[in-house]
């Protein structure tokens, strides 16, 4: 079987991964990828618990993260879009006013 | 069964290596595809067979096709880098490390690798569908009025000003 | 003959199946394409291919040995990964999904059963869900990557429309799956074995889904032949795509018409084979569909296909899941 440890470590990386791909992209697409990134990785980290704790609510919790994540791309690209109207740039250290 | 999860694992670090790496975000997407398929994979090998396709279906199927569009309406090509953004290397990455090491070691002191498995239990759609109207009935419904809010949101937000 | 180990026997076996079905598969895949001329043509007053072959019986090979010899072009500044990735992410997704697919009953070989089926998944209908639904890459990728504007919209249109759709589909099947409270596609088919019985009278009808769920069913097929890109929703790009097509038949057959259940006789060897030869028959009789109706139809515009998705087709499917809710729990009750 599976340690736990070693499903835990993936988590890891790839959340850190994650984590360093928000801080090192310019991009705004690129940098909401690495968000999807890090919230698998916790994802990842929900279902291990439920397989070596032997309860569901884990998965659970990754259904409920799956549609949240949903909802947060379908706002997230919208307001992108609506950025890029305005600004006509993907990069994020162009957009750094409140302002239109 | 062990020897795919590692297979898995490693390739999927490679994928999000790719994603981080890539200045085209077309292969970053395709790239964050390939992990989200390889994390499908080994939620199966930890027995969350409804959570692993219900994670291909919304999360490579659906949610990554609208970054797809995304990117393609907006022709988003290659990034350039900045004088920023090299600071953000030189300062970012060491951090970055330190923070990997220090939850890796966290996780390692915590949970020894002689952790055993609960026994095998039911995770099937059945079971899920019963917690879910059971337990989590509020959530659930408070996670509907979120897409609803969501999808209203996005309409507003992406529609054309006249 | 020696016996085998039960995992050399498993093995074995299902690598036979694979190959089975893999060139059952192909072969049908070519043979549709010779099909869909040759009725076509009957349809328009025409012969069809009739040159290679009695009755232009050859040509799928034909056309195989053409396209071996036919020159590569890749069009200047196309994405070369992506551009090789996409045609090769369609006919991966549309093999893998008839993995589950179970085309008849059991059968035994030295005390063990085994499925005429290549792996039973107990998710196995949201497995097909969950192929299809990555589908749409493969065409927004092809799209994409010629560095066309005009195949980039022809992209962007199909992949809209096969999401609009495949929502529809979804909620279509819903009403079939509260009937037979599984996601498994054996279990499915299992549930729709017999007759209707009204209390005490038989009624000799299959117990077929069809009888209890004609909305969903016209739902389902509506959606899955704008699935497939097949005429009348066929736009986006006009060509066929035969192996999908294969798939969202089986998948009709065996949530609304019975699977392989059908009359059985005969000595035993022919039971055994029966189901196998009722389930091609029936998928056959859905592929015949597809292309009668290409021959009859007239194409729709973009924005008809699109209001017809989501403002007739998705509400059906939901009061079809509503009623067929009500009913099931005041069954049960």
């Amino acid at each position: 079987m599976i340690p736990l440890s070693h499903v835990l470590t993936l988590s890891v990386i790839l959340f850190v991964i994650g984590a360093a791909g928000f801080v090192l992209r310019r991009n705004i697409i690129t940098v909401f990828m690495c968000i999807e990134l890090m919230l698998n990785a916790a994802n990842l980290a929900f279902i291990a618990f439920s397989r070596y704790l032997g309860t569901l609510d884990g998965q659970l919790f990754v259904f409920f993260v799956i549609v949240v994540a949903a909802a947060e791309a379908a706002v997230g690209l919208a307001i992108i879009i609506a950025l890029y109207r305005n600004r006509e740039t993907l990069n994020i250290e162009d957009l750094d006013s409140m302002k239109l | 069964m062990e020897i795919l999860f590692y297979i898995c694992a490693a390739v999927s670090v490679l994928a999000a290596l790719n994603v981080v790496l890539q200045r085209t975000p077309v292969y970053s997407a395709l790239s964050l595809i390939l992990v989200l398929c390889l994390l499908a994979v080994i939620y199966l090998l930890l027995g969350a067979e409804f959570i692993a396709v219900i994670q291909v279906i919304v999360y490579a199927g659906a949610i990554m096709v609208l970054f797809v569009f995304v990117i393609m309406l907006l022709n988003a090509g290659r990034e350039v880098p900045s004088e920023r953004s090299r600071l953000a290397r030189w300062l970012g990455v060491p951090l970055v490390i330190a923070f990997l090491l220090e939850v890796l070691w966290a996780v390692w002191n915590q949970f020894p690798s002689g952790t055993a498995p609960a026994a095998d239990f039911d995770a099937g759609p059945a079971a899920i569908g019963h917690l879910l109207f059971r337990n989590y009935v509020l959530p659930f419904e408070v996670t509907s009025v979120l897409i609803l809010v969501a999808i209203l949101g996005a309409v507003v937000l992406a529609k054309k000003e006249e | 003959m020696a016996t085998l180990s039960d995992t050399e026997l498993f093995l074995l076996v299902t690598m036979i199946k694979i190959a089975v079905v893999m060139f059952v598969l192909m072969t049908t895949v070519a043979y549709l394409s010779w099909l869909e001329r040759k009725v076509v043509a009957h349809i328009q007053s025409r012969w069809g291919p009739y040159l290679v072959g009695p009755h232009g019986l050859l040509q799928p090979l034909a056309d195989g040995v053409k396209f071996l010899f036919k020159e590569d072009i890749v069009p200047l500044e196309v994405d070369r990964v992506v551009y090789w990735l996409a045609p090769f992410l369609s006919f991966a997704l549309a093999f893998l999904s008839i993995a589950v697919i179970p085309f008849g009953g059991t059968f035994t070989i030295q005390g063990r059963t085994f499925n005429f089926q290549i792996t039973d998944v107990n998710v196995g209908l949201l497995f097909i869900f969950a192929v299809t639904s990555l589908g749409v890459y493969s065409i927004v990728l092809a799209g994409w990557s010629a560095n066309s504007k005009y195949s980039f919209f022809g992209g962007l249109r199909s992949s809209a429309q096969m999401i609009s759709y495949e929502t529809a589909m979804g909620l279509a099947v819903v009403g079939t799956l509260m009937i037979a409270g599984t996601l498994s596609l054996r279990g499915i088919v299992d549930g729709q074995s017999g007759t209707w019985v009204i209390g005490t009278f038989n009624t000799y009808l299959p117990r077929w889904n069809i009888f209890v769920q004609p909305v969903g069913f016209f739902v389902y097929l509506t959606a899955a032949v704008a699935e497939t890109n097949r005429i009348p929703f066929d736009l986006p790009e006009g060509e066929a795509e035969y192996s999908n097509m294969v798939t969202v038949s089986c998948l009709a057959t065996l949530l609304f018409f019975g699977g392989w259940h059908g009359p059985l006789f005969g000595p035993g060897w022919l039971r055994m084979l029966l189901p196998i030869f009722w389930f091609c028959l029936k998928v056959f009789c859905f592929l015949f569909f597809y292309i009668w109706m290409r021959g009859t139809l007239p194409r729709f515009r973009y924005d008809q296909l699109m209001s017809f998705g989501w403002k007739f087709l998705l509400p059906l499917g939901l009061l079809n899941v509503l009623a067929t809710s009500f009913v099931v729990a005041w069954l049960s009750a």
